[in-house]
C-alpha cells in the first residue's frame, strides 16, 4: 500500500529563500526545497476498514486542498500510505517504517484506542508526531499526538445534562460494547450522573461483546427497568442488530417519548446509520461535536468538497470531520513555528486555531493537544441524516484527566 | 452479591409485569436458539456427514446475506411494487448462490483433502479470509443491510405488555422449516440414504453403484445452500459486512460439536440448551458473562463426553 501519491515536477517554491531547508529541516526529515512528506497510517483492511475509510478521504482531501492553496512552507505535500489491517502490532510495524525509514514529517492515522496505544511508545521513542481523529476515552496527553476528536468529558458530560435538564431524564441505563472506550465512557457517565445530577440515578450498566446479534434479553431488561434515558455505547456491526431489534421489540422514539423516556448514544453516526436504515433509528438523540447536517459556511463547502472527491452519495460522520482538522491544524503549526522539526511543532501546538473547521472553530489547548470543542444533540432522522437541536453555547475545554471522575 | 440482585431486580413491580417479562424472556431464548439452529444445520451436515472442517462455513452465510442485499437493494432502485414480496425469492436465490459456490470450492478445492482431515481447517481458514477480502473489494467494507418488507418489522402485542418481535418469529419459523426438511432429506429420501451410506462405508457404498464423489459434491453444497439460507434470514436481525460470517463460526461450531457430529437431534438440542442458558444468564447476569459461563460449561461438559450430547450409533469401520 505504500506509495507516493502527488508530485509534480513544475513546483517551484515562491518562499524557499525565507524558509531555506537547512533552517526549516535541521532533523532530517523527508522535506525538500520544494516538497513535504508526511505518512497516513490508517485501517484500509479489515474489521475497522469499515469505520476508517472516512478518515482516510477526509485527510486525503484536506491534504489536496492544501496543496491547491500552495502547500505548507511552499511545499507541496506528498504521502506515503501505509495500512494498519486493523492489526496492533502491523500499526506498530508501520508506524516505524513511517518515523525511522521514511522520515516522513508527521503522520495522520489510527482510529481505535488500541492501534494509538500500540504506536504511541513509537512515536515518544522515535520523536514523530501523530494527529489523532477519533473520540476516545481521555486518560491520555503526550507531546507527540495532537488529539483533534473529543476525550472523554467534552461529549459525555454536556450530554448527559441536557438529558437530565432539557428532557427531564432521572433515571439511566447504560449499554455499551465490551471494550476500554465504552467501559471508560460510560464510568465518567456512572460518576457525573450519581454525584453531579440531583436525584439522579443509574439503573443498569450492560455489555455485550464485540460483534454480539442478539439483544433480545438486553431489549428485555430495558423494558422492565423503564430507565429515562437509555445510554448506548454500542459499536460496529452490533449497532445495526441492537437498533434493528429494538424496533422489532416496539422501541421507537415515539413509543419512548410516550413514557417521557429517550435513547441517547455517542457512538452512532452517519456511518453507521447508513447500515441501520435511518427508519430503524429516526427520532434518537446523539451526541457528538459535528454532524454533516451543521448550517455553517465552512461545512457547506466542506460537505460539498468531500462529495465532490468521494463521491455524491458518501456520508460524513463526526471522526471523518476531525480527521479533517488534522492536516490543516500541522499546516498552521508549521507556520507557526517557521520549521518542520518535531520539537517545534511541538512547542507551538499550543493555541494553534482553525477557523475554517466544518464544525466551526477549534484550537489546540494551551497544555494538553486536545481540541477546545463544542457538543452537539443531533436528532436522527429517516434520512440518516441529523436535526441539530441543541449546541453548547461555548467551546468546552479538554480535560483528559478529569478530577473527581476516577 | 449477585443472588441479591436477582432478587431486587423484581422489587416493585407487579405480577402481571414480570410475568410479560418471563414470557418475553422465554421468546428471546428461542429466537436466539433458531438462530444457533438455523447456523448449524449446514455444517451438521458437512462436518457431521463428511468430517470436513469447514472455516469456510460463516462465509457461505455471508454471501447468502449480500444475496439478499444485492436483491432488497434491485427492488428498492428498480422495482418498488416488488419490496413487499422479494424476501421469499431472495432466500431461494440466497440458497442458489452459496448451493453454486459450495459446488465449486468442493470441486477446486475440498475433494483434494478428503484424506486429510486436519489439513481442510487450514485451507479452509485460508478460504476464509480469501472470500472476506473479494467481499471486501466487491461490497466495500460497510456494514450493508437489506430494507425489510413491512410484514417483517414490528412486533405482535400479544397483550398490553407483551411484544413479541415479528422478525423473531419469522426466524423460528423458518429455522423450524428447514429443519424438517433437513430430516426429511436425510432420513427419508433416496439422497439421505446414499449420504448415510457414503459416510458409514465407502468402499462399500461404491461398489454398489453409489457415485460417492457426486455424494460428497452435493453434501457439501447443500450445507453451504443451507449457510445461505441462515445468512438471508440473519439480515432480518443484523446487518451484513465483509467478515460478518466470522461473527458466527465459533458458536456454529460449539453447538455441532456440542451436540455430538452427525446427529440432528444433537444440534438440535444443543443449539437449544445453549440457547436458553444463554438468554437466561444473560437477563440476570450480563452478556460477557454469560459468554464465559456457557463456553466453560460447553468445555466442562465436553471433557467429560467428548463425543457430545447425542451420539449417532454407526459402527466404525
Amino acid at each position: 500500500m505504500a506509495g507516493a501519491v502527488g508530485a509534480s515536477a513544475e513546483w517551484t517554491n515562491p518562499v524557499l529563500d525565507k524558509y531555506p531547508t537547512d533552517k526549516v529541516n535541521t532533523t532530517g526529515l523527508m522535506v525538500t526545497d520544494t516538497t513535504v512528506t508526511v505518512g497516513q497510517l490508517h485501517s484500509v483492511t479489515g474489521t475497522m476498514a469499515i469505520s476508517e475509510t472516512g478518515s482516510v478521504e477526509a485527510e486525503r482531501l484536506a491534504i489536496k486542498q492544501i496543496n491547491d492553496m500552495g502547500g505548507v512552507l511552499g511545499r507541496k505535500i506528498e504521502i506515503i500510505q501505509e495500512d494498519g489491517a486493523s492489526d496492533w502490532p502491523t500499526f506498530a510495524e508501520k508506524a516505524r517504517k513511517l518515523l525511522v525509514s521514511d522520515k516522513v514529517g508527521t503522520v495522520f492515522g489510527c482510529w481505535t484506542s488500541a492501534s494509538r496505544k500500540a504506536v504511541l511508545p513509537i512515536f515518544e521513542k522515535e520523536n514523530g508526531m501523530l494527529y489523532y481523529p477519533t473520540f476516545y476515552e481521555g486518560l491520555e496527553a503526550s507531546k507527540n499526538v495532537i488529539y483533534t476528536g473529543q476525550e472523554a468529558t467534552q461529549q459525555i458530560l454536556w450530554g448527559l445534562d441536557w438529558a437530565h435538564e432539557e428532557k427531564g431524564a432521572k433515571t439511566f441505563f447504560l449499554i455499551g460494547s465490551d471494550y476500554i472506550w465504552p467501559r471508560t465512557s460510560n464510568k465518567i457517565a456512572r460518576i457525573h450522573i450519581e454525584r453531579f445530577l440531583k436525584g439522579c440515578k443509574v439503573v443498569g450498566e450492560e455489555y455485550y461483546p464485540l460483534g454480539h446479534t442478539q439483544f433480545g434479553s438486553l431489549i428485555n431488561k430495558v423494558k422492565l427497568k423503564k430507565p429515562d434515558c437509555i445510554y448506548s455505547i454500542i459499536v460496529g456491526g452490533s449497532n445495526v442488530a441492537w437498533y434493528k431489534q429494538l424496533n422489532a421489540a416496539g422501541i421507537t422514539a415515539d413509543s419512548l417519548a410516550k413514557r417521557g423516556q429517550i435513547l441517547l448514544t455517542i457512538s452512532t453516526t452517519e456511518d453507521e446509520i447508513l447500515g441501520i436504515g435511518g427508519a430503524n433509528v429516526e427520532g434518537f438523540y446523539a451526541c457528538m461535536k459535528y454532524f454533516q447536517s451543521l448550517d455553517n459556511e465552512n461545512n457547506k463547502k466542506f460537505v460539498a468538497a468531500f462529495k465532490e472527491m468521494w463521491g455524491s452519495d458518501s456520508v460524513i460522520g463526526d471522526v471523518t470531520q476531525a480527521a479533517y482538522l488534522g492536516p490543516w491544524l500541522w499546516k498552521a503549526t508549521v507556520e507557526k513555528a517557521g520549521s518542520f522539526d518535531i520539537d517545534a511543532i511541538s512547542a507551538a501546538s499550543g493555541g494553534v486555531e482553525f477557523k475554517e473547521a466544518p464544525e466551526g472553530y477549534v484550537r489546540i489547548h494551551d497544555t494538553n493537544n486536545h481540541l477546545w470543542s463544542k457538543a452537539r444533540i443531533g436528532k436522527m432522522l429517516a434520512n440518516g441524516q441529523f436535526e441539530v437541536i441543541a449546541e453548547s453555547p461555548e467551546l468546552i475545554e479538554p480535560n483528559p484527566f478529569p478530577e473527581g471522575y476516577k | 452479591m449477585e443472588l441479591l440482585a436477582f432478587i431486587s431486580m423484581f422489587e416493585g413491580y407487579t405480577g402481571e409485569e414480570i410475568r410479560a417479562i418471563f414470557i418475553m424472556q422465554g421468546f428471546s431464548g428461542l429466537s436466539m436458539f433458531s438462530v444457533f439452529l438455523l447456523m448449524a444445520l449446514g455444517l451438521a451436515i458437512i462436518f457431521g456427514q463428511m468430517k470436513v472442517i469447514n472455516m469456510a462455513h460463516g462465509e457461505f452465510l455471508t454471501i447468502g446475506a449480500y444475496t439478499t442485499v444485492f436483491i432488497s437493494d434491485w427492488a428498492v432502485e428498480s422495482a418498488p411494487g416488488f419490496l413487499p414480496y422479494y424476501f421469499p425469492f431472495a432466500m431461494l436465490a440466497a440458497f442458489g448462490v452459496a448451493f453454486l459456490m459450495g459446488y465449486l470450492v468442493e470441486i477446486g478445492f475440498i475433494r483434494f483433502l478428503y484424506k486429510r482431515p486436519l489439513d481442510t481447517l487450514l485451507a479452509t481458514w485460508g478460504l476464509s479470509m480469501i472470500l472476506q477480502q473479494i467481499f471486501r473489494l466487491t461490497f466495500g467494507a460497510r456494514e450493508d443491510s437489506a430494507v425489510m418488507p413491512d410484514w417483517l418489522m414490528g412486533s405482535w402485542a400479544a397483550s398490553d405488555m407483551v411484544d413479541i418481535p415479528i422478525n423473531g418469529m419469522f426466524l423460528l419459523g423458518t429455522s423450524i422449516f428447514m429443519t424438517v426438511l433437513v430430516w426429511l432429506l436425510m432420513a427419508r429420501s433416496r439422497w439421505g440414504l446414499r449420504v448415510r451410506a457414503t459416510v458409514q462405508n465407502r468402499e462399500m457404498a461404491a461398489a454398489t453403484g453409489i457415485n460417492t464423489k457426486r455424494t460428497d459434491r452435493m453434501t457439501f453444497a447443500l450445507g453451504c445452500g443451507i449457510a445461505g439460507i441462515a445468512g438471508a434470514a440473519f439480515t432480518t436481525i443484523g446487518s451484513v459486512s465483509p467478515s460478518a460470517g466470522s461473527l458466527y463460526i465459533v458458536d456454529t461450531f460449539i453447538v455441532v460439536v456440542f451436540g455430538g457430529a452427525g446427529s440432528l437431534i444433537g444440534t438440535i438440542l444443543a443449539a437449544f440448551s445453549i440457547a436458553q442458558a444463554q438468554s437466561i444468564l444473560e437477563f440476570f447476569l450480563d452478556g460477557v458473562l454469560a459468554k464465559v459461563f456457557i463456553l466453560l460449561t460447553v468445555v466442562g461438559i465436553l471433557m467429560l463426553r467428548p463425543q457430545g450430547l447425542v451420539v449417532s450409533k454407526i459402527r466404525k469401520p
